[in-house]
């Protein structure tokens, strides 16, 4: 597979099947790993960086699991290529930057994802569509065992799998979800839910993970503490948050329904007509207004939009995806042009 | 993420400042979120914050941290107190004494629980670039189980202490159910 293969794929993730998957975009679990024999990344010289690298290309070699899958070399590849891997959400932001011996492999699926040399030598990472953390957590779990089997990790009885931060130490598991709480955010309810969230030990971070600001209505939560809980005890505390969320959000949805519904039905349906007759659109506006149409899908009230449609364009608009798909680069003020176009011609063709 | 002040809470606060068109992040703490916030409404610009974290490693130095270096990565503790990060796997023996309080303050707990490396059979397991006797070989589920044991039973003890009832029994099964694991063995 070549990088520009993914332009005319889906993720998984994106897919919008899955359970709840009228509030849940997707479910994520990431595991850090280090190699015992080699310092962490940071601490790493570019021999030993390059000795990890090979040590992980070799045991990924042997894992069915990861046989159709590819290789990103990240000091290969230009700025647009990588920004457009960020966007897909197969890496971190930190993982474009200082890019020497940093690689990212990814299965064709776009399920499994691995940053190899980002904070920790490996970041084992799997997605699924919808509300969907224990079949995602099984998958990673069968994995990690496979990769264990060929890297000697580094690992101790008390303090478990050792990690370059010690805020990932322990199970080096974080589980997230991705939220999408439009109706939360409209009622005013959203500031109490988000504060519960972090009295309970969660945080709460934007659509590209760590150091993100939440943006539209789209909201990422995950575990703060990876020590001293089994991974299930992890999993189901996260799983029990978000299954209150979720019924709060359609609770909320169910009021604006039957309380607001003029407005609501005013603003989903502006929101699509600005979508479908704009000439000139940034990214912000399109994601909030992108987000509004979802709700109005959800809601039932558009019967010929399907949900992959929407979670696709919240893709395919942002910058270097609309750069890959124009093939070449643009500036700021070029991009909300292409950007337009691409809207009217996915929507209209509805 | 640890917070970029104080280096040792996790960071829950993401800011993000902006001066003349530029984009600065800060990643805080709860604590050290709220002491800036004030400082914030008194006009603070970011290189005032910067300031004040070198003061803060200053003090730091003055607290006696140990001098000690990992004998695997060669980082000294003042290195990790700087960077937030650790050398390698043996950094966590070596600096075994400062990182338990550490990962009980991140945590709530300094021992782990979950799953352990399924390693192939010979392969000598280490915690880190130089085996020592203590993790070498020692990664079966026995002894961990009766270390996860003796650790329940002490958060039991904490738990009724606390009267905080619901955690008690939840770990009260916990116990029930490895103990009679172990029987099984």
């Amino acid at each position: 597979m070549k990088i520009d293969d993914l332009l005319n794929h889906t993720s998984e993730w994106l897919k919008g099947t899955g359970p709840n998957s009228d509030i849940v975009i997707s479910s994520r679990i990431r595991l850090a790993r280090n190699l015992s024999k080699y310092p962490f990344p940071h601490w790493a010289s570019k021999t030993q960086l390059d000795e990890v690298l090979n040590d992980i290309k070799a045991a990924v070699s042997k894992i069915d699991m990861l046989k159709s899958s590819t290789l990103f070399i990240l000091g290969d590849m230009d700025s647009i290529d990588k920004q457009f891997l960020v966007e897909r959400h197969l890496m971190s932001i930190e993982h474009t930057q200082k890019t020497e011996k940093k690689a990212l492999l990814v299965d064709d699926e776009e399920i499994i994802a691995l940053m190899i040399n980002e904070e920790d030598h490996l970041r084992v990472q799997l997605m699924q569509s919808g509300f969907n953390l224990f079949e995602a957590w099984s998958i990673i779990n069968r994995l990690d065992d496979e990769l264990a089997k060929a890297l000697d990790y580094a690992y101790l009885d008390d303090f478990g799998y050792l990690t370059a931060c010690p805020t990932n130490t322990g199970t080096g598991m974080r589980g997230s979800v991705m939220l999408h709480l439009p109706a939360l955010v409209m009622s005013r309810q959203i500031e109490r839910v988000l504060a519960a969230v972090a009295k309970l030990s969660f945080t709460t971070r934007g659509l590209y993970g760590e150091g993100t600001q939440a943006s539209g209505n789209f909201f990422q939560i995950s575990n703060q503490v990876s020590l001293g809980h089994s991974e299930d005890e992890i999993i189901e505390n996260i799983n029990g948050l978000i299954r209150q969320i979720i019924e709060q959000e359609a609770q909320a949805r169910q009021i604006l329904l039957s309380k607001n519904r003029a407005v609501l039905d005013d603003r989903i349906n502006r929101s699509f007509g600005i979508l479908k007759s704009a000439r000139i659109i940034t990214s912000q506006e399109t994601i909030e207004l992108l987000s509004m149409v979802r709700l109005g899908s959800d809601l039932g009230m558009f019967k010929d939009i399907d949900r992959r449609t929407i979670n696709e364009l919240f893709i395919t608009t942002q910058p270097a995806h609309l750069q890959k798909i124009e093939n070449k680069k643009l500036s700021s003020e070029e991009r909300d042009l292409k950007r337009a176009e691409l809207i009217r011609k996915k929507l209209n063709l509805l | 993420m640890l917070c970029d002040i104080c280096g040792k809470n996790p960071a829950t606060v993401h800011l993000t400042e902006i001066i003349d068109d530029q984009m600065n992040e800060l990643h805080l703490c709860e604590e050290c979120a709220r002491t800036k916030s004030s400082a914030m409404e008194q006009q603070f610009g970011l290189s005032d914050l910067l300031a004040g974290m070198v003061d803060f490693e200053q003090q730091n130095k003055d607290e006696g941290i140990p001098a000690v270096k990992c004998p695997s990565c060669g980082l000294a503790y003042a290195d990790f107190k700087k960077i937030g990060r650790l050398g390698c796997g043996q950094c966590y023996n070596v600096f075994r004494k400062y990182l338990a309080p550490l990962l009980k303050r991140i945590h709530g707990s300094s021992q782990h629980v979950g799953k352990s490396p399924v390693r192939k059979a010979k392969t000598a397991p280490t915690g880190a670039a130089v085996p020592t006797g203590a993790s070498a070989a020692a990664s079966t589920a026995a002894p961990k189980r009766k270390a996860d044991l003796q650790e329940l039973k002490a958060q039991l003890a904490k738990a009724i202490e606390k009267e905080a009832f619901e955690e008690a029994a939840r770990l009260r099964d916990q116990i029930k159910k490895i103990s009679s694991e172990q029987k099984n063995v």
